[in-house]
């Protein structure tokens, strides 16, 4: 599975919403609802998933999934 | 000072080893039923205890969505999915009353246990960095209550109680007097429990204080029988609706009892044991009495907190005769704790529904498993089968870990009483 195709299933599973409700451009908060908590959670499972760590000042700058798939593809292969 | 309000009850929601909706649950209390079982929710191999009061094919998410149900430990989404059965059954639409004055006030002995244990195994195996932002929100004893308020947006008194095994009835006392004096108009309230985890079953355990009768289950819970030998570890929800008698009139209600009178007081005397000679139940008995402005003889059944502990249900039994006197053989008295096994700290909710229905529809629910009364235990304590009767008062007990004695009286409605 592409980076892309993991940040949308663990986004999709996480807000209890179907898959194709979520694209790159999908916000976590105004399209999905997402609270400050959830978000910290979405990031904590891309953290797991992807075995990288996100710190906070980068992670309040993520807030679509597509800003999601990006930190990850850049940071990821770094590790 | 004038007359306190008077608080009628309006709708009541369960979630219980014996069934989600008021009739199932009544019927199967009064048929007999056990809901204890075997448990299902892990692995109880290495447990002294393999069985309880579990509720059966709980399944949060396709009630809640699957996102709301992971912000909900299971002991919330009891308490709200009682809640919403008990807002239906009342026909209560929140839209058309003041939302500051209608309030939550749902106990718990020990809230969120299951997330309290998930996410100490993820701090330990994984590390601090992995715990869930959403761990204290859904551990916390008053999220029932917060979660409750959130639903329906309301905004008056919002609280929990933790009083362990009296907590669902010190929440429907304090829940009394606020409506009495008038802070609150409505409020949602009971208690919930979920507490059959690794640690709930494995510490009750420890305290020899729950039943070891592994080889027959269903007849494990038998409150004042001679071979009893512990508590029944249950879980799940029961709420009622506590209302403002004029505002029930108004809108038409119907309305099944009034709550008439409430009464609480402590042992100081021992953490987890009951003083023997009842002291203090016999006071949350006697101040609820005097509370109601009712006689002791004029009580004629009493849902008991009968939890089938050897000292409990002998020093209960103690405390009700000196309250009652010689009315005290005349009284009928029934633990409902035989079928559904202990729910904790909602216990005194369903104790209550099952209070209330008993005058509502003039049935007095058993004691089951009782075959030869314990020495000391000479009352009537209804065994093995319902009785149809006509009740019009109703006390209802609940005692908890700590030394908290809780009793509530209910009586039948009249329209004209007090007017």
């Amino acid at each position: 599975m592409s980076v892309e195709e993991r940040v949308i299933e663990i986004v999709s599973e996480q807000m209890g919403v179907s898959k194709d409700q979520v694209s790159k451009e999908t916000s976590f908060v105004n399209d999905l609802g997402a609270d400050s908590l959830d978000t910290v959670e979405l990031v904590m499972e891309f953290e797991e998933e992807f075995d990288i760590t996100i710190p906070d000042d980068e992670a309040e700058k993520i807030q679509t999934v597509g800003q999601a798939i990006d930190y990850i593809e850049q940071h990821a292969h770094a590790k | 000072m004038g007359e306190p309000r008077r608080v009628v009850i309006t709708g009541m929601g369960v979630v219980t080893s014996l069934g989600e909706t008021l009739d199932r649950f009544w019927e199967a209390l009064c048929a007999g039923r056990s809901g204890v079982g075997p448990l299902t929710l892990f692995d109880t191999t290495e447990f002294k205890v393999h069985f309880g009061g579990q509720v059966r094919d709980w399944d949060g998410a396709a009630r809640f969505g699957v996102k709301e149900a992971r912000h909900l430990d299971r002991f919330a989404q009891f308490a709200l999915a009682a809640s919403e059965a008990a807002v239906a059954d009342s026909g209560i639409d929140f839209a058309q009353l003041p939302p500051e004055n209608c309030g939550v006030m749902i106990g718990s002995g020990i809230g969120g246990l299951n997330e309290f244990e998930a996410q100490h195994s993820v701090c330990m195996q994984k590390g601090p960095s992995r715990i869930s932002p959403f761990t204290i929100p859904k551990l916390m004893v008053n999220a029932g209550s917060g979660q409750v308020s959130i639903r329906w947006g309301l905004r008056g008194p919002i609280s929990a109680i933790a009083t362990a095994c009296a907590s669902a009835s010190n929440a429907m006392g304090d829940s009394l007097k606020l409506i009495q004096c008038g802070d609150a108009d409505v409020i949602i309230t009971g208690g919930s429990e979920a507490a059959i985890t690794h640690m709930g079953l494995g510490g009750f355990a420890a305290m020899r204080a729950l039943s070891t009768r592994n080889d027959d289950p269903q007849r494990a819970s038998r409150p004042f029988d001679r071979d009893r030998d512990g508590f029944v570890l249950a879980e799940g929800a029961g709420i009622l609706i506590f209302e403002a008698e004029e505002v029930a009139r108004a809108r038409g209600a119907r309305i099944y009892a009034e709550v008439l009178g409430y009464g609480t007081a402590g042992d100081g005397y021992h953490i987890t044991a009951p003083d023997e000679q009842g002291r203090g139940a016999a006071r949350a008995m006697k101040r609820c009495l005097a509370d109601a402005r009712v006689p002791a003889d004029a009580v004629d059944y009493i849902n008991a907190h009968g939890t089938s502990t050897p000292l409990g249900d002998l020093a209960e039994t103690v405390a009700m005769k000196s309250v009652f006197g010689p009315h005290a053989s005349r009284l009928q008295i029934s633990s409902t704790k035989s079928q559904l096994g202990h729910l904790l700290g909602a216990s005194g909710g369903v104790e209550l529904i099952a209070s209330t229905l008993a005058i509502h529809r003039g049935v007095l629910p058993p004691t089951i498993n009782l075959d030869e009364p314990g020495e000391g235990c000479d009352l009537d304590y209804i065994p093995n089968v319902a009785r149809e009767a006509r009740v019009d008062h109703v006390m209802s007990n609940s005692f908890g870990f700590g030394g908290h004695n809780a009793s509530l009286l209910v009586g039948r409605y009249e329209p004209s009483r007090r007017a």
